[in-house]
């Protein structure tokens, strides 16, 4: 067909005929207690200042328990209790042993998936489809990947002796709650160190039920402890004198405060922040299954990834047929209840998140952006955001340059390899991207030229505990999974 | 009524598919979860779409017959159950069902073309069809020279397929790929895109007769062809997954492939069929089961 003919667009009946009925996932089997403690020495304890806040179900609006804020007292206790571990038993006992420990909570989560991956959906907002395929299972396997570490170390760097660091206070983000756990814990326990872990304010759940297992699996007191609350908590984690290393999953602006903090105290760091993925599509590329890359990229976990492909590039000569394949997928994606198992996407994780999403999108219009969304309704209640496509944008537009983290994706178009590939680079951030063609030489081409941290070849959010992952540039330091995501942990 | 279609690809180029994004696609749209009226709704609806099927060196009159009158009610006991979409014999049957099927509004389709290998010269093919087609067939599933395909003479399909179609005079066309002898989902895409140019009104996956027959990366890649030829042309190809499918669930599945990837205007027995013949029992089990709640007993279905 020639590009310059303008043919009628003929559309699909995505609206009408057959639907499927709601499919809600069951909340029968799932234990919530009314009050949440922080996880101490191995127990619940209540805050010392007393003070409680609210985490709400972001698709009901309504809420689910009440968490403790976390002073600079508590986190001194919990610090106090992991050094006491560290010393007393963790850095100790045989690195088999600590092994099992940690094959034990992996069994243990597997055990209890269901019951993660529903608490998951409901405290974040993710569909169900999701916390029980994506989350729950990569987050045992991470626990199982790294268990088998544990009495290797000597073999995973030959001719050193690796020591562990000591107490590790982490700090983990609100999109991938009981995952991004996993991955600080798994490694921080397979080298030695123990832990002061806080989860993000909108979703604690997971990680106390998490410690639950803990509980149950008989791991040494204070080996792993858990501190609810927001910045101020995480700042006292920061600035806490006994602590020897931090890990932080969250915004480049934080990031930059944390580096800040702890500069010149000796405390080691591993930062895995923002990002703003390109994606790029050549005309040589298998167009329907690049499509759903494209929406796997960006509509995963309604956006909210840090490694999300929100930066579309499409070669101009396949732009106008892979933005009338998007368009016409956009309405079949099943927007609404999370714990519908037919949900594609679920709810905004707070209402401070989708007012930001709909500031990026109102920005986008008046940068003058085409806007393409899905015809399809959201619930009245809880925050949703429609799946939404940008077109006429430019590497000087806003919603290209800064992270959305969001359903919202940017499409620009390009003509040559050296042009997408400057475009890709003209980012502060350096996190992941992917290059999607049927041409081999193309992908060693693509990939060895984008500054990333993680690149993916025809396909797009894939994650295993075998890979490492992190970003170059503001996207972050240090490496999470795979023998690389020892290191952060470990003297050498 | 069908339009003039121009600009033919050149199909000495390989639209590429990615098999493996194919394969977790079908596995995702496979997590559909299809519950209470919107199940009842697939299975009646499934029912409609079915070509009830026999093509066996065994066949006699008699088998024939019976197998349209279960066509005309599946399950006689329950008027509310729909009737199957067409009845699909050889050549030779053709006028016993056709005399059978007599006001049912139930489609008579043969198979023709030397079904299933299609090892015939053009002019000894031509013949079958135009043979089926006065003897009373609605529709002819013919099979492409698999042959010419792979050793790469691509023209010489789109002509077997035009001239078929010129020979089928008012009849429907069904195109038969066999997916299984062609392999790789890139030569799936090329065979589906051949087919649709030259004319074909329905493309169907298989001859039932060569394993593998459907499968669902199959039956998606050719949906996806199905969907570019709807965006450039405008003209609607029916889809005929055949062989291999033989329960409610599996059909159902099926159904979410079509809904997500090419709407409700695919969601008719006039744009999609099965080629089955146990499918009609089992759907009609799971209905009954709807209906009462308990599973009857296999016994109480008549096998044709």
């Amino acid at each position: 067909m020639n590009v310059t003919d303008q043919q009628k667009r003929y559309t699909l009946d995505f609206g009408t005929g057959w639907a499927y009925d709601p499919a809600p996932e069951s909340t029968d089997h799932i234990s919530l207690k009314k009050k949440y403690g922080h996880f101490i020495n191995g127990k619940f304890v209540e805050p010392a200042e007393g003070n409680y806040f609210e985490t709400i179900n972001p698709a009901t609006e309504e809420k689910l328990a009440d968490i403790a804020v976390g002073s600079k007292a508590d986190v001194d206790a919990a610090v106090k209790a992991a050094r006491k571990a560290y010393d007393k038993v963790w850095s100790k006992m045989p690195a088999s042993e600590r092994g099992r420990y940690i094959y034990r909570i992996a069994r243990m989560i597997q055990e209890r998936a269901r019951e993660f991956a529903v608490i998951e959906s409901m405290d974040g907002g993710k569909p169900i489809r999701e916390s029980r395929d994506v989350d729950v299972p990569l987050a045992a396997a991470h626990f199982f990947y790294y268990a088998g570490w544990a009495d290797k170390l000597n073999y995973a760097f030959p001719g050193r002796t690796p020591a562990p660091l000591g107490v590790a206070g982490q700090i983990i983000p609100w999109n991938f709650p009981l995952l991004m756990a996993a991955w600080k814990i798994a490694p921080a326990l397979a080298t030695g160190n123990t832990v002061v872990l806080k989860p993000a304010e909108t979703t604690p759940l997971t990680c106390l039920k998490l410690a639950e297992i803990m509980q149950e699996a008989g791991l040494p007191d204070g080996v792993v402890n858990f501190v609810t609350g927001a910045g101020d908590t995480g700042a006292a984690i920061v600035n806490h004198q006994d602590i020897n290393k931090i890990a932080f999953t969250g915004s480049t602006a934080v990031g930059k405060l944390i580096q800040r903090s702890i500069a010149g105290s000796g405390k080691k760091l591993t930062l895995e922040l923002g990002g703003k993925a390109a994606n790029i599509i050549f005309e040589d590329a298998p167009l329907d299954q690049a499509v759903e890359g494209i929406v796997n990229g960006i509509f995963f976990n309604q956006g909210h990834v840090c490694c999300a492909g929100s930066r579309l590039f499409v070669q101009e000569g396949v732009a106008d047929a892979v933005h009338q394949k998007l368009t016409d997928r956009l309405e079949t994606l099943i927007v609404g209840d999370p714990l519908d198992k037919n949900t594609d996407i679920g709810a905004i994780n707070s209402k401070e998140q989708l007012d930001r999403i709909n500031s990026y999108i109102e920005i986008g219009l008046n940068e003058g952006a085409a806007i393409t969304q899905s015809s399809c309704s959201i619930p009245s209640k809880g925050y949703f955001c429609r799946p939404t496509l940008l077109q006429n944008v430019s590497q000087a537009s806003r919603v290209v340059q800064e992270e959305i983290f969001g359903p919202v994706l940017t499409i620009q178009t390009f003509r040559t390899p050296d042009e997408v590939l400057e475009k890709a680079n003209n980012t502060p951030y350096g996190l992941s991207g992917g290059v999607w063609t049927d041409k081999g030489s193309k992908i060693f081409r693509m990939t060895s030229g984008i500054d990333a941290g993680v690149l993916w070849a025809n396909t797009f959010n894939k994650f295993d505990p075998t890979s490492p992952f992190g970003g170059y540039k503001e996207s972050g330091m240090g490496r999470e999974g795979g023998l690389h995501g020892l290191l952060p942990y470990l003297k050498i | 009524m069908k339009k003039e279609i121009s600009n033919i690809p050149d199909f000495t180029k390989t639209v590429p598919i990615d098999q493996v994004n194919v394969e977790e696609r079908v596995a995702k749209l496979n997590t559909r979860s299809i519950k209470k009226e919107s199940k009842m709704f697939a299975l009646k609806l499934a029912m409609q779409m079915i070509d009830l099927t026999t093509l066996e060196g065994s066949d006699s009159p008699g088998r024939v017959k019976q197998l349209c009158h279960k066509a005309m009610r599946p399950y006689s006991s329950d008027a509310d159950i729909p009737k199957v979409a067409a009845v699909c014999v050889y050549p030779t049957y053709v006028r016993i069902a056709r005399e059978t099927l007599k006001g049912s509004g139930i489609n008579v389709a043969s198979v023709a073309t030397s079904f299933p290998s299609g090892w015939a010269p053009l002019k000894t093919k031509l013949e079958e069809v135009r043979y089926c087609v006065e003897e009373g067939a609605d529709e002819i599933d013919m099979v492409i020279s698999r042959g010419e395909f792979l050793k790469g003479n691509f023209s010489y399909i789109f002509d077997e397929v035009a001239a078929v179609k010129e020979a089928c005079g008012p009849a429907h066309l069904k195109v038969i790929l066999e997916t299984g002898e062609l392999q790789t989902l890139d030569n799936v895409r090329k065979a589906s895109d051949i087919a649709m140019y030259a004319g074909a009104d329905f493309i169907k996956t298989s001859t039932g007769k060569i394993s593998p027959a459907a499968t669902q990366p199959v039956t998606l890649v050719m949906l996806e062809a199905i969907r570019d030829f709807y965006y450039k042309t405008g003209v609607k190809i029916g889809m005929k997954p055949a062989g291999g499918i033989r329960d409610s669930k599996t059909a159902l599945r099926y159904l979410v492939m079509v809904r997500e990837t090419l709407g409700n205007d695919w969601m008719n027995p006039d744009m999609f069929r099965f080629g089955a013949s146990s499918l009609a029992n089992d759907l009609l089990m799971q209905i009954i089961k709807q209906q009462t709640g308990v599973y009857q007993s296999a016994d109480y279905f008549s096998k044709d």
